[in-house]
C-alpha cells in the first residue's frame, strides 16, 4: 500500500504565476502557487469558482489560457513542462501525464468506435493492433466495465455518461502514466456512479502507483479521496495540510468556513452555515488578503498586507491568524 | 451581498472562455469581428449609399448609347471604360446596385417573414401541427428556386417579379427550418418555461418574449441568405431571365460583356462580376460575424 | 399516503409515459401546508418530470394533482384559471444563467410578474419590487441591471424572488442550489429557510443531493426509474432507510472515511 519512503513527486509545480492582460482580469488568475503529488499519491486541489484551480491543473498539460503571461515552473518528472515544444508537450500527454475532464463527452470522438478511441495512443506508440486490442480489453476490464470486447465495437452514444467515464479513464490508463490529473470527474455524474468511478481510481491508483492530482469543489469529496489537500481562493493556495489535520483542525479561515458551509450527512452534523460575501471575480482586486472581505476574522492588517503561505502545524496557511487557533 | 460591483461578475468566466477557445478555431472567429468584419460593414455601407445616390453619383446616364466610343477601355472620360454600345459601365455598375440590392431586399424580406412565422408556429405548437409543417418545408425544399423561377417567368413574363417571387419561395423552407431549429431551443430554455410557470398566455410567451430572444440571430442568417439571393437574382438576369435589358444590372451586364471578352475587352464581364463577388463575401462575412457575437453574448 | 385531505398538495397515481418508456408511473405524495418535502433520484428517476407535470410544463397521462381540493390536472379552460394555478405553485429552475430572461432587467422582471398577477399601480409596484428584492437579499444595484451582469447566486435570489413576487402556496425548487459555489449554496439554503419560515409557503425540493435533503426537509420521497421506492420522514429515510435502493444511495455519499466500493458492485453496461 503506501510506502513510508518520501520518492520524488511526479509533480512539482513551483511559484507558478498566470496574469492576463489588464484588460481581461485584474488580478492574476494564479499567484505563487506551489504544490507537488509523490507517485501513488492523492492530492486534493479544491476551491469555488475562479479560485485557478482549473488553470493550476492544466497547466501541467502545458495548457495555458492564450496571450497569458507565465512565470514560475511546472515540473513533470523533473522536466519544465512551460518550457516544452510542441513535440514534447505531445510526447508528454501521451506517455507522462493523463487527464480525465468533467464531461466524458467532450474527450471522445463521437463519430469513431470505442476501440479505436483506446487503441490510437497505443497503435501509434507502436503497439501492433493485436496486441494492442488485447490491451485495450485489459484496461475495460480494469474500470469494470462487463464484455469489453463488445464495448470495442461500440460508440459513444451507446454509453451513459458513466460508463463513458469509465472509458475516458481506462484511455489515460492506456500509456501508464506517472501522474493522472482529474478535473471535477465525477461532478456531472450521479452519486452512486460518482462512488463506482472513486472505487476505480482509488484502487487503480493503489495498483499502479499512479500520483493522481484531483481537482474538485467538493470538499466532503476530497475528504474521502485525498491523502492531502490544498485550498485555493482567488487564484492562491491559501492552505494545505494532510487531510485528517485540514478536516479536524483547519487553519484557515476561508477552509474553516467551507467545512462549515459544506452540507454534510452524518447525523447530528450541524446545519450549514454560509459564508458572506461571493468569491473574489477576476475584475476584482483587493489588497491584502483576498479573503477578508468576507473574513469574521480580519484585522485592519488582513485589509493592507497580504499574508504569505508559512507553516503552520504540519502544513502551510496563508493567514495572519493561522497561530491563533481559529475557527469559524 | 458584499459591496463588490455588479458587473464585476461576468469577468469571472473569462478565464475559462480563454481555456475553452481552440487556437484553430479562434483564428477563424477572430475573423469574424476583426477587420475583415469592419471592411465588410464598410463595403455594405457603400453599397447601400451608392445604390440610393445612383443619379448624383453616376457620371453618365447609364442607358446612352454611343457606338463611336464602344469598348474604349479605362481612360479619363470613362474611369472603367464602356462596354460594346458605348455606355459608361461605372455607371451601368452604380445604377445596378439599385436592383442588385432591390431584388434580394424583397426576397429575403418575405421569406424571413413567412419563414418566421412558420417555424415559430411549428416550434411552439409542436405535435401535429409542426409535424405537417416541417413536412411541408421537406417538400419546398425539393423544388428548385431557379427552375421554379423560369417556370413563373414562362407564365408572367420577364422581369424582377417572376425571379423575385420564386426566389422568396425557395427561400422560405430554408428560413423556416432555421426558426423552427432556434425556437425549439430557445423554447426549452427555463426563462421561457419559467414565463409559462408564472401564467402568461402561449402568445405573449412566444411572440413577445421568446421572439425577441431569437431575432438577433434570424437577422444574422437574413444577411447571409441576402448574399445568396443576389448571386441567385443575378444568375437569373443573366440567363436572361431576370432584369431585362437595357435596364442596369449586374448580371444581365456579365451576360452582355461575354462577347467583349473574345474582343479582349475584360472589363465589361469583370467589373459587374466583382461586384457581385464582393458583395456576396462581404454580406456571408456580416452576417457570420453578427451570428458569432450573438452566440458570444450569449454566454 | 393518506388519502385525500383537504388542505395542502396531494398527488395520485401521477403517470407520464413518452412513447413506451415510462418516465413516472404511479407516483403519490401529499405535501401538507408550509411543509418541506424532498423528491431524491438520479437523473431517469422521473423527479424532474413529476414536478414538471405539477406546475403544468407537462402533461400528465394519468392520476391527479390537487392543491387544497382543488383539481389542476387538466388543462386550464380560461385565462382566469392559469393565473389561479400559477398563484398556486411556482418554480425555481436549475440553471441561473439560463432561467432569467437577458432582455429584462430584475426589476423588469419582478414588475411584469405584478402586472400580470395583482392590481397594482406603477408606484405600488415600485415598492413591492423593492420588498421582494430585500427579502432575497439584493439591492437597488442589482435592481437596475441585466441579468448577464449578476454571479450566479445572485441571478438564483432573483429567480426566487420572481416565484416569491406572485405569493404562492407552494415553491417547486428543482436543483435550485445544484449549480452554486458551495459557500454560496448555504447563502440560498438560509434564506430559503428564512422564507419558509416567515411566508409559511411549502417546498418541494427536487435534489440529487441527500446531504442538503438532510437539511431542508421534513419528508422525503426516493424515486428510482420513475417509481417511489421509499418515502416517510427525513429523519427515518436518511437514518433507518428500508429499501436497499435508499441504502446505496446513502452509501454512495461521500464523507470522511468512506468507503466508495462498499455497497456499490460495479454495474456493467
Amino acid at each position: 500500500m503506501t510506502r513510508r519512503t518520501e520518492p520524488e513527486p511526479v509533480l512539482r509545480i513551483d511559484e507558478l504565476g498566470v496574469r492576463l492582460a489588464a484588460d481581461h482580469a485584474a488580478r492574476p488568475l494564479l499567484d505563487g502557487v506551489s504544490l507537488h503529488v509523490r507517485p501513488g499519491e492523492t492530492v486534493g486541489l479544491v476551491g469555488e469558482s475562479g479560485s485557478g484551480k482549473s488553470v493550476a491543473c492544466r497547466s501541467v498539460l502545458g495548457l495555458l489560457p492564450g496571450g497569458a503571461r507565465v512565470s514560475g515552473q511546472v515540473r513533470v518528472g523533473g522536466h519544465d513542462v512551460l518550457g516544452m515544444d510542441r513535440t514534447q508537450l505531445i510526447a508528454l500527454r501521451t506517455r507522462q501525464v493523463a487527464m480525465v475532464f468533467q464531461d466524458p463527452r467532450a474527450s471522445v470522438n463521437p463519430l469513431r468506435r470505442i476501440g479505436d478511441f483506446l487503441t490510437e495512443g497505443l497503435r501509434a506508440a507502436g503497439t501492433p493492433a493485436p496486441a494492442a486490442t488485447a490491451r485495450a480489453e485489459e484496461l475495460l476490464t480494469a474500470v469494470g466495465i462487463r464484455d469489453p470486447r463488445g464495448a470495442l465495437r461500440r460508440h459513444p452514444h451507446e454509453f451513459s455518461g458513466g460508463m463513458l467515464q469509465r472509458v475516458v479513464i481506462a484511455a489515460a490508463l492506456a500509456a501508464e502514466p506517472a501522474l493522472l490529473v482529474a478535473d471535477e470527474p465525477t461532478t456531472a455524474l450521479d452519486v452512486t456512479t460518482q462512488a463506482e468511478i472513486i472505487a476505480i481510481l482509488t484502487r487503480l491508483r493503489v495498483e499502479r502507483g499512479t500520483g493522481l492530482l484531483f481537482v474538485t469543489h467538493d470538499l466532503e469529496l476530497a475528504s474521502a479521496v485525498c491523502d492531502r489537500v490544498y485550498v485555493m481562493y482567488a487564484g492562491r493556495i491559501v492552505e494545505a495540510r494532510g487531510t485528517d489535520e485540514l478536516f479536524d483542525r483547519p487553519r484557515h479561515p476561508y477552509t474553516a468556513g467551507l467545512l462549515a458551509c459544506t452540507p454534510r450527512i452524518e447525523a447530528g452534523a450541524p446545519a450549514p452555515r454560509p459564508i458572506p460575501g461571493r468569491p473574489v471575480s477576476l475584475a476584482e482586486a483587493p489588497p491584502g488578503c483576498a479573503f477578508a472581505a468576507r473574513c469574521a476574522h480580519a484585522l485592519p492588517r488582513c485589509r493592507e498586507e497580504t499574508p504569505a503561505l508559512a507553516p503552520y502545524g504540519d502544513g502551510l496557511a496563508a493567514c495572519h491568524r493561522a497561530d491563533e487557533g481559529i475557527t469559524w | 451581498m458584499t459591496g463588490t460591483t455588479p458587473s464585476a461578475a461576468p469577468a469571472a468566466g473569462g478565464a475559462a472562455d480563454a481555456l475553452r477557445r481552440r487556437p484553430g478555431l479562434g483564428r477563424l472567429r477572430e475573423l469574424g469581428r476583426g477587420p475583415l468584419f469592419t471592411a465588410s460593414v464598410a463595403v455594405l455601407a457603400v453599397l447601400v449609399l451608392v445604390a440610393l445616390l445612383a443619379p448624383l453619383l453616376a457620371p453618365y446616364d447609364p442607358d446612352a448609347v454611343d457606338l463611336s466610343a464602344s469598348l474604349t477601355g479605362t481612360s479619363g472620360g470613362h474611369l472603367l471604360g464602356t462596354d460594346q454600345s458605348g455606355r459608361d459601365i461605372l455607371s451601368r455598375l452604380i445604377h445596378g446596385a439599385r436592383t442588385g440590392l432591390l431584388g434580394p431586399l424583397l426576397v429575403v424580406g418575405v421569406s424571413t417573414l413567412l419563414g418566421t412565422l412558420l417555424g415559430l408556429v411549428g416550434a411552439w405548437r409542436g405535435g401535429w401541427a409542426d409535424a405537417l409543417l416541417s413536412r411541408a418545408m421537406d417538400m419546398a425544399f425539393a423544388i428548385p428556386g431557379l427552375l421554379l423561377a423560369i417556370l413563373l417567368v414562362a407564365v408572367v413574363g420577364s422581369g424582377m417579379t417572376a425571379p423575385v417571387i420564386a426566389m422568396a419561395v425557395a427561400y422560405t423552407p430554408y428560413a423556416g427550418r432555421l426558426v423552427r431549429g432556434i425556437a425549439r431551443q430557445e423554447k426549452a430554455r427555463p426563462y421561457i418555461e419559467a414565463y409559462r410557470v408564472q401564467g402568461w398566455s402561449g402568445w405573449t410567451v412566444c411572440v413577445r418574449r421568446l421572439l425577441p430572444n431569437i431575432a438577433p440571430t434570424i437577422f444574422a442568417q437574413s444577411a447571409m441568405n441576402f448574399g445568396y439571393a443576389l448571386m441567385d437574382l443575378a444568375a437569373l438576369s443573366f440567363l436572361g431571365f431576370g432584369v431585362q435589358p437595357p435596364t442596369a444590372d449586374w448580371g444581365a451586364m456579365i451576360n452582355e460583356g461575354q462577347s467583349a471578352i473574345q474582343q479582349g475587352a475584360m472589363l465589361p464581364a469583370l467589373a459587374p462580376s466583382t461586384c457581385i463577388v464582393l458583395a456576396v463575401v462581404a454580406f456571408g462575412i456580416v452576417g457570420e460575424g453578427l451570428a458569432d457575437r450573438i452566440s458570444r453574448r450569449e454566454r | 399516503m393518506v388519502t385525500a385531505p383537504s388542505k395542502g398538495l396531494v398527488v395520485e397515481g401521477l403517470r407520464k409515459r413518452y412513447g413506451d418508456h415510462t418516465a413516472v408511473e404511479d407516483v403519490s405524495f401529499t405535501l401538507a401546508p408550509a411543509a418541506s418535502l424532498a423528491i431524491v433520484g438520479e437523473s431517469g428517476s422521473g423527479k424532474t418530470t413529476t414536478v414538471r407535470m405539477l406546475v403544468g410544463l407537462e402533461r400528465p397521462d394519468g392520476g391527479t394533482v390537487r392543491l387544497d381540493g382543488r383539481d389542476r390536472s387538466a388543462r386550464p379552460r380560461n385565462r382566469a384559471e392559469r393565473l389561479a394555478r400559477a398563484r398556486e405553485i411556482q418554480m425555481v429552475f436549475q440553471d441561473p444563467y439560463l432561467s432569467l430572461d437577458p432582455r429584462v432587467t430584475v426589476s423588469g422582471c419582478l414588475d411584469e410578474v405584478l402586472r400580470l398577477h395583482t392590481a397594482l399601480d406603477a408606484t405600488a409596484r415600485r415598492a413591492r419590487v423593492a420588498e421582494l428584492l430585500d427579502q432575497v437579499g439584493l439591492g437597488a444595484r442589482e435592481a437596475a441591471v441585466l441579468p448577464r451582469r449578476l454571479s450566479g447566486g445572485q441571478r438564483q435570489r432573483v429567480a426566487i424572488a420572481r416565484a416569491l413576487a406572485v405569493e404562492p402556496r407552494v415553491l417547486v425548487l428543482d436543483e435550485a442550489v445544484a449549480a452554486l459555489d458551495v459557500s454560496i449554496q448555504a447563502q440560498i439554503l438560509d434564506l430559503l429557510a428564512t422564507i419558509r419560515r416567515e411566508a409559511g409557503i411549502g417546498y418541494l425540493f427536487v435534489t440529487h443531493d441527500l446531504a442538503v435533503v438532510r437539511h431542508i426537509a421534513d419528508a422525503v420521497l426516493v424515486l428510482r426509474a420513475g417509481r417511489v421506492v421509499e418515502s416517510g420522514p427525513a429523519a427515518h429515510v436518511l437514518h433507518a432507510p428500508e429499501h436497499p435502493y435508499t441504502r446505496l444511495l446513502l452509501a454512495s455519499v461521500p464523507r470522511r472515511g468512506w468507503d466508495p466500493g462498499h455497497g456499490s458492485p460495479a454495474r456493467a453496461t
